[in-house]
This record gives structure tokens, C-alpha cells and sequence, in this order.
């Protein structure tokens, strides 16, 4: 019973009832009444059409904006460990992180020169 | 000391020459042959200044070596690329540049008529640089070159007029036979690399005494196939047959007097390896008696002219290997009878050239008969060189072939008496099929149509007319000088054993060994064989007539015209496996993967979308295979550990 | 809980690296910002300024290793020592070559689509055809590989070869789906490769994790350590080290990972091919040289079976598949499996001589195979009307060659002949110093079959040069025939270059030998 990694075990089981038991939940208990408003793209995304562009393929636009959020999503990623860890690392720390950001930034700027984020 | 040190110009000069006649191309149609000619000659003369030098030396310091450059110099991996002037080597050159230098005159008139004359000497040039690389080589790294040089030639050669598609088949057969025998002198080469840290002579010779058996035996043995497949021994001589598709000159030079007895002088060079190597020196014996035996018996039933002088050749080779696998007592009557044979066949081989020549390219002998009335010259020399060959003394042939008959004897237990006694039936066959070849070309009745008399058979009658006549002068002339060769080098190098002292410093001494039969026994019964078979052939193929078409047979007669069907066996034991090899291997990769995946592929083409899904199946079949593979490995090396 | 000490970072030692990949960034910067005229020109002088820059600071560096011997950088993630300097070179000497050929262009048009995104065959395509738009991506994307590369030998823990091998891999993937001609066959070669390369990076990923479990380290020489004292955890090394081996023998296309090979050495843009076929190979020969001879001597027993397994299979499968191609390209691609399984030999044999004949034949291929492929690129079809249109790269196309291109065919047979190891070709030293250095090693039987797959390879070298030269050349129905362009010189220089250098190492090898043996002696 002194085996380190059975809360993590119980952790795991929790976070999958958690998930699979509110969509289990709400598909049998939920009230199923529908209208145009409701199965519209909530919040975010494009309009789905009847028929869809190119076979119901997403326009190439929508995966560079996903990309590019995908990149800054894990430029944070790594910001967050070295904010905690800032005064230990001290310049060193400082001036790796200084050359990360600028060569994200590269091809940020080759992104935004050639109309990489014009959505026409 | 000067003469020798410029010997690298012997390979360098005939080089020169087929680079410049390839290079220059059409434009030096007119005169190109001659400078070809020229070329071989002034190697000849120098090989003739290189045996004044060598002549005045006294016995020990006739082994010199040239160094040229370092060719493969770094840490462990020392190739130099040296030169080695020896009397084994020098034998060679001669017999190289002279017999090749008369070839190339004969040659002169012989294509006079082919619009790419040119290029044919370019080649023959090539072959001689690349066979004196061969001979004179210091390492096995630079023989290896020539060797590959020299079966390149060949190939070139056999296929010269790749015009007509089974000529360009017979080279291709040659050059892949070849390349198996090559394989034996790569691995060969590996080994004594591997082992004593050099592929040079002196170094691998200095340090073979001693050494494992075990690779001294793999190491001979490797080069027994190399030897094979170059010199066209068993099981690797189905190819010899198929070459004389080349040019009689080429027949002469390459495929009887020189690059085919190359696996002699490999086998002679490398004598300290097979010394310390006993079973291979007895493979090397088992080989040569088979082949001598086999190429005997195809030779008593091919009825085309060059393919009997073929299967003589293959014959004879197996009888100086035989020669070459008894040691130092064979070594020196290997390389003589080497020589002799050089002269005599090509010297037959140029003059069934010229009856081709005279016959309008007729090569079944069934179709000749009686051409001595017409061919003078051609009949004169050809004689002589059937009277060395069947051994009859004085002639060239019976110096040299009695003496390995004689070696053979030599020994104890039941090889002498093995050995002895093929070599001695071999001698009897011998004389049968080249009397056989020699009286069907030359005596009994006209077999040909000569247009006017009106024969009954009316087999003859439907032929194309023929005019027999003697060949211009610059064909015969070389013809007579290797006849004379045949009749009296033989004795004149036996005088008091010139010729064996001449090579004691490279072969050893050859002693005094006693056969286990009496000498005069044995040169006794050597006559009777011949005089039998000699017989035996006048009966059946001068005094009595011969059909032009050729009957069916014994099994015996049938099994030795199809070569003792050394085609069907390669194709069974080879070619077939090979392709099945292949096919499954491509089947493998293309339909099992595919098919068993790509089956799921095929099953969703009728649910929709055609192209997309099916290449997912290609990449998924890919995968599978990776996945499987690694499974696989993983599997391996973890039940290695149980 | 240690306090945290920040590397030494010896800034010297990483010139060659770093003059590539800055080069790369810069160049990305170009693409942002220089006006598209000019960019092609710019981006070309940059690469070759940048790669001959690299080579003389890998010659500087090679003289600081052979007075003070090799080091450990960046607190051991890179490791500066002889094979890894020499690989390094080798791959800036190809690389080189590759770029002229990859930059060389015929009538303004280079081998890439104007435009990669567009759908084949869309109006959008011809439209940016006629615009002359031209993909100068191409060269940054060139960079960062090179760069990769660069690291990828010299990486000293797995995680960084990790990384290298991410870094030379997502701009080949990329770069495969960019050939002008015969998009959808590019495209699917792309995909194809990606997919397959994600695969085998989840291999090469697993088994760091196993083999950081069973060590608990990434570094090569810690987990080289832990492995006498493996009571108990076998099974976790043998597997972690298989895992890891086989993603590297993904990227030198051994059997039974090679399928991809053929596919996309065909449908990549032929300047591309050869540039993969050539520095990939030589990259991951020279980190599986580092892992095998750094992490497994101790294991020598237990994977013998298994590495030899794969050479057999790799040299049979990639020798009978290439004699039953009918395409120049497949034939290329799986005469190159074949040779991936004569460079096993040396790695098998585990020895110093093995690593200085893996360096060599390394470069004597390298030659050979970028000059082979930037000739590929050359032969064209013409159609009936005169108009050039896609590579000839059907073997039939290839006939009577020789007798109108003398010079283009006797180098293309040059680099065959060196393929086939004829004496006085580079491809003859190397294959020599391999199948030495593997019978030193106890290998003779995977050398027996080595020079029968060999002679059996030599049957299809020949038969092309025998298309070459003795065939009469051919002409199809609808009046296509093959005909030779001559691009702007750019690859005659590279095609030369490789010609000499390949007739040289054969004559003449012996700088090289000796530099390749004193490279093995300063292995770390």
C-alpha cells in the first residue's frame, strides 16, 4: 500500500469519470429539443455549408492560423517553467530565452510578410 | 638494371595505342590496325631486351621488382602498385607479345573486310596491356585489375559482332561466368588481407609457411575458382564453347594462347599458398584430371571446327592445372607445356581461321573434306601443330606433355595411379578427336559444293558454291612462324632442361622423382594410346566416307555435342533458383504487403473516394512492414538472451 | 538538490553549425523581405557562401582536434571528435555539390513547383506557372536539413539526436512534395514520407524512453556504462537499443525498413534525390556509427544476430529488387538500399578500421550518387512538337545515349562503374576497405554473400552502360524522344566536381585513407 503511483492511478480514474460521466450524463438526462441556433458553430469556426468546400475539407487558411496558435501555445509552454525558475537561471536563463523568443519571431515575421494571416 | 625499370612502358605502349584508336575514332580508319600492330611489336622487342637483361644475371637476381606508386596507402590498408620481373612473369610477356604481335598481323588481313577494323584493334591492344598487367603484376590487388581488365577485353571481343543477338548472349555468358570466378578471387583476396595484413607476393609468400592450414586451404581453394572460371575449368567451362562467337584472332590470342591460361599462372605464382595447403592442391589435381577428361570427350563429337579446337583447348588447360596441382615437381612442365601449347593451338586456331576464310565462313566440319589440295600452307602448318599436340615426337607437344604424364606417375598411394592413368587416356582421346578434326577438315572426299561437279547427295547440292584458295601472305606467314614453333621450340627449350633451370628461382627445384612405372614404360605406352586413337580416326573419318549430316548417335555422342549439358545443369542448379529468387522477392514486396493490405485498400475503393484511400493502404502496407520487421527483430534479440 | 550551473558553451568549436543554421534564419529573414527578383539570386550565393564558410571552419576545427583531441560541448549534448568533424565535412562537400545542382535551372525553370500549395493541375498552378513564381523556400529549408545534418553525427545524447533527426526530417518531407513535374507523385511521396519517418521517430523515441528507464540517462556514454551491470533489466536494454537502431536504420533505408526508398526517391524532385540520397544517408550512418560503437560493444553477442540479419536482407532484397526496375530513379534508389547494406559490413565489424572504412565509402557513394542523380536531372523527353517537358527517367529512354551525349553518359557510367566497385573508382576503394575491415571483424560470411550481391549488382550497372553505348536509341509512337538539356551550368560544375573527386579517390586515395584513419583514432 506504499506504492508512489497509485494516486496518480486515482487521479486518472477520477479525470475519466469526470469526462466520459458528464457526456454520459447529459446525453441520458439532458432535455433534446433542437433548433437553427442551437447546432450552429458556437462561439468559434467557420459556418459549415451544405456542400462543403473541396469535399468537406477545412480551407488551408484555417491550419495556418491553427499552426501558428499551436507555435505561440508552446512558446508559452516553455516560458512558464523558466518564469518560475527565473532567479536561479539568471543570465544564463535570460539569454537562452531572449534567443528562443527572437527565432519564433523569425518566422512569425516571414508569416506576416507574405500574407500568412490575410484571411482573403 | 635501365632495361627493367622501364618495363611499366610494355603496358603503357599498347595502352597508349587503344586509348589513341578509340579516341581519334573513324578518323584513323586508314591506318589504325598498323599502329596496333606496331604497339604489340615494340613490347615484344622490349620483353626480348628485358631477356637479354634477365640472361645476364646469375640465377638468383632474376627476381626484380618495379616499383611504380603507392596506390592504396593509409594506416593498415598498404597497396603499392609494383611491377615483378621474374623468369615466371617474363615467360609470360614473351609469349604474350610474341604470339600476340603475329596475331595482330594475321589480324590485319583477317578483318580486312570489317568496316570497324579499327576498333577491333583497339581492343586487342587493351587485352594485351591488361594481360601484361595481369602477368606482371607484384600484388594480388594489381593481378586483380588485369584480371578484370583482360575479362572486360573479352567480353568486348566475343561480343565484337553484337549485331547477331546470340553472339552478344555467348558474351554476356562469359562475362557473368566470369564474374563468379572474380568472386573467388575477392574473397581470396579478403582473406590473405585479413590474415597477413598485405595482398603483395613477397610479403604473402614470406609469411604463408606457417601459417593455419585451415586458411591457407580457404585461400587456395577461393583461388581455384577464380582460376576456374577465368581458364574455363569444371564446373565453370560452359562458356569457352559459347566464345568462339568472337573473331578467330580473338579465338587464338585470348580464348587459347594467353588470358584462358591465366588461372595456370595464378595457381603457378601462388604455389607457397597451395604448399601449405595440401587439400586444395588435391582439388586442384581433381579439377584438372575432370576437365582434362571432359573437354576430351566434347571435343570426339562437336562437328564445328572452332568449338572441337575450344573443348582441345578447355583439355589441355586441365592437364597444366593438373600439372600446376602436383607442386613443384609440376610447376615447371605446367608453364612449359603452357608455352608449347600457346604456340601449336594458336597456331591451329589461325589456320582453321584461314579455312574459314577460303571456305566462305563455313564452319561444320562435315562440310569440308579434302581441302589439302587447295590449302597448301594452311595444311602444312596445321599439321605440325596436330603432330604437337598429339604428342608424336620430335615436335613440341611430346617435350611437354609426356613430361606432365610422367609427374602425374609420380607419388604414392592410389594418385599416382589415378592421375596417371587419366592423363594418360586423355592423351589417346586426344590424339582420336584432333585426328578426327584434322582428317575431316583436310583429307577424304569433297563434302562441298564446288558448282560444277554434279553431285548425287543432293544435301551438298543445295549449299552455297564455295571456292576454296589459300590465304593472302599476311595471314599465312604468322601461321608458319607458329608452326615452326610447334615443331621445334619443345625440344630446343629441353636441351638440358633450359627451360626447367630457367624457372627454378620462381617454381623450386624440380629434383629427381622416380614415377612408379618405369620412364621408358611409360613413353611406351603414351605412343601406343596415340598411335590407337590416330588409327582408331583414320579408319572411320579418312578411309572411310563421312555423312554430311551428322547421325543421331550414341547417348554418349549426344550428351558430349550439348557440351555433357553443362548449360542444363548451371540453368538447374543456378539460373532457375536465381529467378525464382527474384520473382518471389518482387512478389513479395508487390503483392504480399499489398495484396494482404491493400486487399482493405481494394475493399473501400467500392465504399467511395478512389486514389486517397488506396495510397493510405500503400502507406499503411508500408508501415505494416516496419512494425512487422521490428516485432520480428526485437523477438530475435531477446530470445538470443533466454 | 543541486544548484543549477549553466554550461560551458565553447562557441569555437560550434562555428560550423552555427554559420549553417544562422545562414538558414537569415535566410528566412531574405524570404520576408527582399524583393522576389532578386531573392533566387541572393538565397544561391548565400547557401554556397555558407557551406564553403562551414567546410573551412570543419577544416580549422580538424586541426584543433588532431593537437589537443576531440571534447565534449555544451555540457556533452555535442560531442567534437574525428568521425564526427569527418562526417561533418564529408556532408558539407555533398551538400555543396547539392546545392548547385538544386539551384541550377533550364529556361528560368528550376525542379520546383511554382507554387506548392496549389491543387495539381488547378488554374491557380498555371497561372502561377506563367507568372514565373519560383519556390525560393527551397534553399532555407536546404539549410536547416544541412543543419540538421551537421548535428545529427555529433550528437551526444539521444535527446539531441532526437532533435537533429526532427531538424534534417521535416524539410526533406517538405522538400519532396515540391518537384514540378508529376505533382500527385511528389505529393504522395511527401505524405508517404512523413508518415512512415513520424513512425520511425516513435520507434526511435520509445526506445530513448527504454533506455533512459533502464540507465537513467539520455547520455551515450552513461547509458555505455550501465550496460555490464544489466542483472535483471535485459530485456529493457536489448529492447531500448533495437528501438533505437532501427529508427536510425529507417533513415539509411535498411531492409525491412526501406519501402519507402523507391517511392520517394522517385516522386522527390531529382535535385532533391540525390541531395537525400546522399547527405541523409551519410548523417545517419554516422550517428549509427556513434551509437553502435559507443553504447554497444558490451552487447556484441546479443545483436550480432540481428544486425547481420538486416545486412544480409539489405543487401539481397536492395541488389534483386534494382535488377528488376524499370525506372532509373527505382533502380537508383534501391541500388542505394543495397548499398546501405555493404556500409553495415564496416559498422559490423567493430573496429577501428571499421569506422575509417565507413567514413570513406560514406563519401566515395556520396560522390557518386549526387553526380548520378544531377545527370538524371538532365535527360529529358521531348514531345512531338520540340517542347521539353518531363525528366526521361523510363530505362528504355536511356538508349543510345552515348552516342549523343559522349560526355553526359561516359560520367554517368563513370559514377556506375564506381556504384559496381570497378578498380580505379572510388566505389572500388571503399568496397574494399569495408568488406577488410568486416573479415577482420569475423564477418567473412556476411562478406561472401556481400561480394556475390555485388556481382549480381554489377549485372545492372553493366546493362546501363550497355543501353548507353551498343543500343540504338529509341523513339515512342506519339514521337517523344529523349534529348539532354544543359540548365545553366550550375550542375556541370557539381556533376564534375563529383566525377573528379570519384576518379581521384580511386587512383589516388590515399590523403583521404589516411584522413579517415586518423578521424577513427580520435573517436571519444
Amino acid at each position: 500500500m506504499t506504492n508512489p503511483y497509485i494516486p496518480i492511478l486515482i487521479m486518472g480514474g477520477l479525470a475519466l469519470l469526470l469526462g466520459v460521466g458528464g457526456l454520459a450524463a447529459s446525453a441520458v438526462i439532458g432535455p433534446k429539443r433542437y433548433n437553427k441556433v442551437k447546432v450552429d458553430a458556437y462561439e468559434c469556426g467557420i459556418q459549415p455549408t451544405p456542400h462543403a468546400v473541396g469535399m468537406g475539407r477545412f480551407p488551408i487558411k484555417y491550419y495556418l492560423v491553427a499552426m501558428t496558435f499551436i507555435i505561440f501555445d508552446i512558446e508559452v509552454v516553455f516560458l512558464y517553467p523558466w518564469a518560475v525558475a527565473f532567479s536561479e537561471l539568471a543570465v544564463f536563463g535570460l539569454v537562452a530565452m531572449m534567443g528562443f523568443l527572437f527565432l519564433i519571431t523569425v518566422p512569425f515575421v516571414y508569416e506576416w510578410r507574405r500574407g500568412g494571416l490575410d484571411w482573403d | 638494371m635501365d632495361t627493367l625499370n622501364l618495363s611499366w612502358l610494355l603496358i603503357a605502349i599498347p595502352l597508349a595505342s587503344a586509348g589513341v584508336l578509340l579516341v581519334l575514332g573513324r578518323r584513323v580508319d586508314r591506318w589504325g590496325h598498323w599502329l596496333g600492330v606496331l604497339a604489340s611489336a615494340a613490347s615484344a622487342a622490349g620483353a626480348i631486351a628485358m631477356l637479354v637483361e634477365l640472361l645476364g644475371r646469375g640465377a638468383a637476381d632474376r627476381s626484380v621488382g618495379v616499383h611504380l606508386f603507392r596506390w592504396i596507402p593509409a594506416g593498415d590498408l598498404n597497396v603499392d602498385a609494383g611491377l615483378l620481373v621474374d623468369p615466371l612473369s617474363l615467360t609470360f610477356v614473351l609469349l604474350i607479345t610474341f604470339v600476340g604481335t603475329l596475331i595482330h598481323i594475321y589480324a590485319v588481313a583477317y578483318m580486312e573486310h570489317d568496316t570497324d577494323r579499327r576498333r577491333f584493334f583497339a581492343y586487342l591492344n587493351l587485352f594485351v596491356a591488361a594481360m601484361l598487367v595481369l602477368v606482371l603484376a607484384d600484388s594480388y590487388a594489381l593481378l586483380f585489375l588485369g584480371w578484370e581488365g583482360v575479362g572486360l577485353a573479352s567480353y568486348l571481343l566475343i561480343g565484337f559482332w553484337n549485331y547477331r543477338s546470340d553472339y552478344a548472349v555467348a558474351a554476356k555468358k562469359a562475362f557473368v561466368m566470369n564474374r563468379v570466378g572474380d568472386m573467388g578471387m575477392l574473397v581470396a583476396m579478403m582473406a590473405l588481407f585479413a590474415t597477413f595484413g598485405s595482398v603483395n607476393y613477397e610479403t604473402v609468400f614470406a609469411a604463408a609457411e606457417g601459417t593455419n592450414q585451415g586458411v591457407l586451404t580457404l585461400v587456395g581453394l577461393m583461388l581455384l575458382v577464380g582460376a576456374c572460371g577465368k581458364s574455363a575449368q569444371f564446373p565453370l567451362q560452359a562458356w569457352l564453347g559459347d566464345a568462339m562467337a568472337g573473331p578467330t584472332p580473338v579465338s587464338a590470342l585470348i580464348h587459347a594462347a594467353t588470358m584462358v591460361t591465366a588461372g595456370v599462372y595464378l595457381i603457378v605464382r601462388s604455389g607457397p599458398i597451395f604448399e601449405g595447403a595440401p587439400t586444395a592442391q588435391l582439388v586442384v589435381v581433381i579439377i584438372g584430371a575432370i576437365t582434362l577428361l571432359f573437354g576430351a570427350i566434347i571435343g570426339c563429337a562437336k562437328d564445328d571446327l572452332k568449338k572441337a579446337l575450344a573443348a582441345s583447348t578447355m583439355s589441355q588447360i586441365g592437364y597444366m592445372i593438373l600439372a600446376a596441382g602436383l607442386g613443384p615437381i609440376g610447376y615447371a612442365f605446367a608453364i612449359f607445356h603452357l608455352v608449347t601449347h600457346g604456340f601449336f593451338k594458336a597456331g591451329m586456331f589461325l589456320g582453321a581461321g584461314s579455312v574459314m576464310h577460303g571456305m566462305g565462313e563455313e564452319v561444320d566440319m562435315r562440310r569440308f573434306g579434302g581441302l589439302r589440295r587447295y590449302m597448301k600452307v594452311t595444311y602444312a602448318t596445321f599439321a605440325f601443330g596436330w603432330l604437337a599436340i598429339l604428342g608424336v615426337p620430335p615436335f613440341s607437344g611430346f617435350w611437354s606433355k609426356d613430361k606432365i604424364i610422367e609427374a602425374a606417375f609420380v607419388g604414392e598411394g592410389w594418385r599416382p595411379l589415378v592421375f596417371g592413368s587419366v592423363a594418360l587416356l586423355g592423351a589417346g582421346i586426344t590424339a582420336f578427336y584432333m585426328s578426327r578434326l584434322f582428317f575431316m577438315t583436310f583429307h577424304g572426299e569433297k563434302r562441298w559444293n564446288d558448282g560444277h561437279s554434279s553431285t548425287p547427295d543432293t544435301a551438298i547440292a543445295r549449299t552455297p558454291v564455295q571456292h576454296p584458295h589459300e590465304s593472302p601472305r599476311l595471314m599465312t606467314v604468322p601461321m608458319i612462324v607458329l608452326a615452326v614453333g610447334s615443331v621445334a621450340l619443345g625440344g630446343l627449350l629441353s636441351i638440358g632442361g633450359v627451360f626447367t633451370s630457367w624457372l627454378e628461382p620462381v617454381t623450386g627445384v624440380v629434383g629427381d622423382h622416380e614415377p612408379v612405372l618405369p620412364v621408358w614404360l611409360l613413353m611406351t605406352l603414351t605412343l601406343a594410346v596415340v598411335v590407337v586413337g590416330l588409327v582408331l580416326a583414320w579408319r572411320q573419318y579418312a578411309a572411310s566416307s563421312v555423312p554430311v549430316i551428322a547421325l543421331a548417335g550414341s547417348v554418349l555422342t549426344r550428351a558430349a555435342r550439348k557440351d555433357l549439358y553443362q548449360d542444363e545443369v548451371n540453368d538447374g542448379l543456378l539460373v532457375q533458383p536465381g529467378q525464382y529468387l527474384t520473382r518471389s522477392l518482387v512478389y513479395g514486396d508487390r503483392q504480399v504487403i499489398d495484396g494482404a493490405v491493400g486487399g482493405l485498400g481494394r475493399v473501400m475503393v467500392r465504399l467511395g473516394d478512389v486514389t486517397r484511400r488506396l495510397q493510405t493502404g500503400y502507406v499503411r502496407s508500408y508501415a505494416a512492414t516496419m512494425t512487422i520487421g521490428l516485432v520480428a527483430l526485437v523477438a530475435v534479440v531477446l530470445a538470443t538472451r533466454i | 538538490m543541486t544548484a543549477f550551473v549553466p554550461p560551458e558553451i565553447d562557441w569555437a568549436a560550434l562555428t560550423p553549425i552555427l554559420i549553417v543554421l544562422g545562414t538558414a534564419v537569415l535566410m528566412v529573414l531574405i524570404e520576408a523581405f527582399v524583393p522576389t527578383r532578386v531573392r533566387r539570386a541572393v538565397q544561391t550565393v548565400l547557401a554556397v557562401v555558407a557551406l564553403g564558410g562551414a567546410l573551412v571552419a570543419v577544416a580549422w576545427r580538424w586541426g584543433v582536434v588532431q593537437s589537443q583531441g576531440g571534447s565534449e560541448l555544451v555540457g556533452g549534448a555535442l560531442l567534437e571528435d574525428g568521425p564526427a568533424l569527418f562526417t561533418q565535412g564529408v556532408l558539407l562537400l555533398l551538400s555543396f555539390a547539392g546545392v548547385l545542382i538544386i539551384a541550377d535551372r533550364y529556361q528560368g525553370e528550376d525542379a520546383f513547383a511554382p507554387t506548392g500549395a496549389a491543387i495539381p493541375g488547378s488554374t491557380y498552378e498555371e497561372e502561377a506557372r506563367r507568372a514565373g513564381l519560383v519556390q525560393t523556400e527551397v534553399f532555407p529549408l536546404t539549410m536547416f536539413a544541412v543543419g540538421g545534418m551537421l548535428v545529427f553525427p555529433a550528437a551526444g545524447d539521444l535527446l539531441t539526436m532526437f532533435i537533429a533527426l526532427e531538424v534534417l526530417s521535416l524539410p526533406l518531407y517538405l522538400l519532396s512534395g515540391l518537384s514540378r513535374r508529376r505533382r500527385l507523385l511528389s505529393q504522395e511521396a511527401s505524405l508517404k514520407y512523413f508518415l512512415l519517418g513520424a513512425f520511425s521517430s516513435a520507434f526511435f523515441l520509445m526506445g530513448m524512453a527504454l533506455l533512459y528507464g533502464y540507465s537513467g540517462s539520455i547520455r551515450l556514454s552513461e547509458i555505455a556504462k550501465a550496460v555490464p551491470a544489466m542483472a535483471g533489466m535485459d530485456s529493457l536494454l536489448l529492447a531500448g537499443v533495437v528501438l533505437v537502431i532501427v529508427g536510425l536504420l529507417f533513415k539509411v533505408g535498411a531492409v525491412p525498413f526501406h519501402a519507402w526508398v523507391p517511392d520517394v526517391y522517385q516522386g522527390a524532385p531529382t535535385p532533391i534525390t540525390g541531395f537525400m540520397a546522399a547527405c541523409t544517408k551519410v548523417a545517419a550512418f554516422g550517428a549509427l556509427l556513434r551509437f553502435v560503437y559507443v553504447v554497444t560493444p558490451g552487447l556484441t553477442w546479443d545483436l550480432s544476430a540481428f544486425l547481420w540479419g538486416i545486412a544480409i536482407l539489405t543487401m539481397v532484397v536492395g541488389t534483386v529488387l534494382a535488377i528488376v526496375q524499370t525506372d532509373m530513379k527505382r533502380t537508383l534508389a534501391y541500388s542505394s538500399i543495397a548499398h546501405a547494406g555493404f556500409v553495415l559490413l564496416g559498422i559490423i565489424a567493430l573496429d577501428v578500421r571499421g569506422i575509417s572504412s565507413v567514413l570513406f565509402y560514406l563519401l566515395a557513394y556520396g560522390l557518386a550518387t549526387i553526380g548520378a542523380f544531377g545527370l538524371v536531372a538532365l535527360v529529358r523527353e521531348r514531345d512531338a512538337e520540340g517542347n521539353i517537358t518531363g525528366e526521361a527517367s523510363h530505362l528504355s529512354q536511356w538508349a543510345g545515349l552515348g552516342r549523343r551525349s559522349p560526355v553526359l553518359s561516359v560520367c554517368f557510367a563513370l559514377f556506375l562503374l564506381s556504384f559496381a566497385g570497378i578498380p580505379l573508382t572510388a566505389g572500388f576503394i571503399g568496397k574494399f576497405a569495408v568488406f577488410s575491415a568486416a573479415i577482420a571483424g569475423g564477418a567473412w560470411p556476411l562478406v561472401v554473400i556481400a561480394v556475390l550481391a555485388s556481382a549480381a549488382a554489377a549485372f545492372f550497372y553493366v546493362r546501363i552502360i550497355v543501353l548507353m553505348f551498343f543500343t540504338e536509341p529509341a523513339t515512342t509512337a506519339d514521337g517523344r524522344e529523349t534529348t539532354v538539356v544543359a540548365g545553366e551550368g550550375l550542375t556541370t560544375v557539381a556533376v564534375l566536381l563529383c566525377a573528379v573527386g570519384t576518379v581521384l579517390l580511386g587512383v589516388l586515395p590515399s590523403p583521404i585513407l589516411d584522413l579517415a584513419a586518423s578521424a577513427a583514432k580520435f573517436m571519444l
